[in-house]
């Protein structure tokens, strides 16, 4: 493997890899597949880039304000090497749209700001067996796992039942050091990278966790489940619930943004 | 007694359960998975397990943002 943009592996140049969530985590693990040369990046994100997204969402700039975050990120990517062909989805992935948007693509990165879109992620990719990488961070903390559907263990063998927004701090409520988005998600770009090429081991029934402040990288050994409601022997869902869409509020961290401002501003 | 949490030698009092140690560590409530000895415990038997020395315990929370 040469990771240049102008040699990637073929089979990194033939991969089709879709980035769910233009922010803090998807703007560095964009960059970094455009820069190993992955043939077909594609991007889903519905919002606009804000103000009190760039301190972390490297993908965008000053200039782009207000422009919507695929379009952004398309563009950047395009200057880094115009060899990748990136395609924009500028929607929110739901429960009636996920199918057709993960069809396409060989791989997944969740990287969605959201407890319940990302239980959709995993559940949807489980039932089509799209294999991703999950990850997630707040203040000073990020995780991330590798799933290979029905095969390694997936995000509901850890935690069967979908935690409610008021148990688990947003970055919106809790902050977070923009650099640990970078840090996960340049994890994340890797496991991709390396599930197209083949090479070395995938970071598959290992939680990776990362904590700043102390600093500590550990990877936590995790068992698939076979009480898992999603995976396990006897499994309770089967499909899709158009209810498992994303309540949680983005990760802005200028405090602003209300669930009805999003609301709102989604529904326009 | 002592087992590991996390990585960690952390003493316990005898005759701690799972729940026990989940509740000392102020995580009850809170969405979180514990894994015993490499195994997924439901959450249903935190109350019925009683710690023993040496047995190695993970506490991993959910994270959400992005």
């Amino acid at each position: 493997m040469k990771p240049t943009p102008t040699s990637p592996a073929p089979r990194v140049r033939e991969g089709k890899v879709l980035i769910v969530g233009v922010g803090g985590l998807g703007s560095p693990a964009a960059l970094a597949l455009a820069l190993a040369g992955v043939g077909t990046i594609g991007l889903i994100d519905p919002d606009a880039v804000e103000l009190s997204n760039l301190q972390r969402q490297i993908v965008h700039q000053t200039a782009d304000l207000g422009r919507p975050k695929v379009v952004s990120a398309r563009e950047k990517l395009l200057r880094l090497n115009s060899a990748v062909e990136v395609i924009t989805h500028h929607e929110r992935l739901q429960a009636e749209n996920l199918p057709r948007l993960f069809h396409p693509y060989d791989f997944v990165i969740d990287a969605t700001d959201g407890v319940a879109t990302k239980f959709l992620i995993n559940d949807g990719a489980v039932l089509l067996g799209k294999p991703f990488s999950y990850a997630g961070i707040v203040q000073f903390s990020g995780q991330t796992l590798t799933v290979l559907p029905r095969q390694t263990t997936c995000l509901r063998c850890l935690f069967p039942d979908i935690p409610s927004a008021d148990d688990v701090p947003t970055c919106q409520e809790a902050g977070i050091i923009g650099s640990l988005a970078g840090s996960l998600g340049m994890v994340q770009a890797a496991e991709a990278v390396k599930y197209l090429s083949g090479d070395g081991e995938l970071l598959t029934d290992r939680l990776l966790t990362y904590e700043a402040l102390a600093p500590r990288w550990r990877a936590v050994t995790v068992k698939r489940n076979p009480r898992c409601p999603l995976c396990g022997v006897s499994p309770t869902i089967t499909a899709l619930s158009s209810e498992e869409q994303d309540q949680t509020i983005s990760c802005a961290v200028g405090g602003e943004t209300s669930v009805e401002w999003k609301r709102e501003k989604e529904s326009v | 007694m002592t087992v590991v949490l996390n990585g960690e030698e952390r003493s316990c009092r005898e005759g701690w359960t799972l729940a026990d140690l989940v509740a000392d560590l102020r995580l009850t409530g809170r969405r979180i998975a514990v894994e015993l000895n490499r195994n997924i415990i439901p959450r249903d038997e935190y109350t019925s397990y009683r710690l023993r020395p040496g047995d190695e315990i993970e506490v991993v929370h959910f994270v959400g943002g992005g």
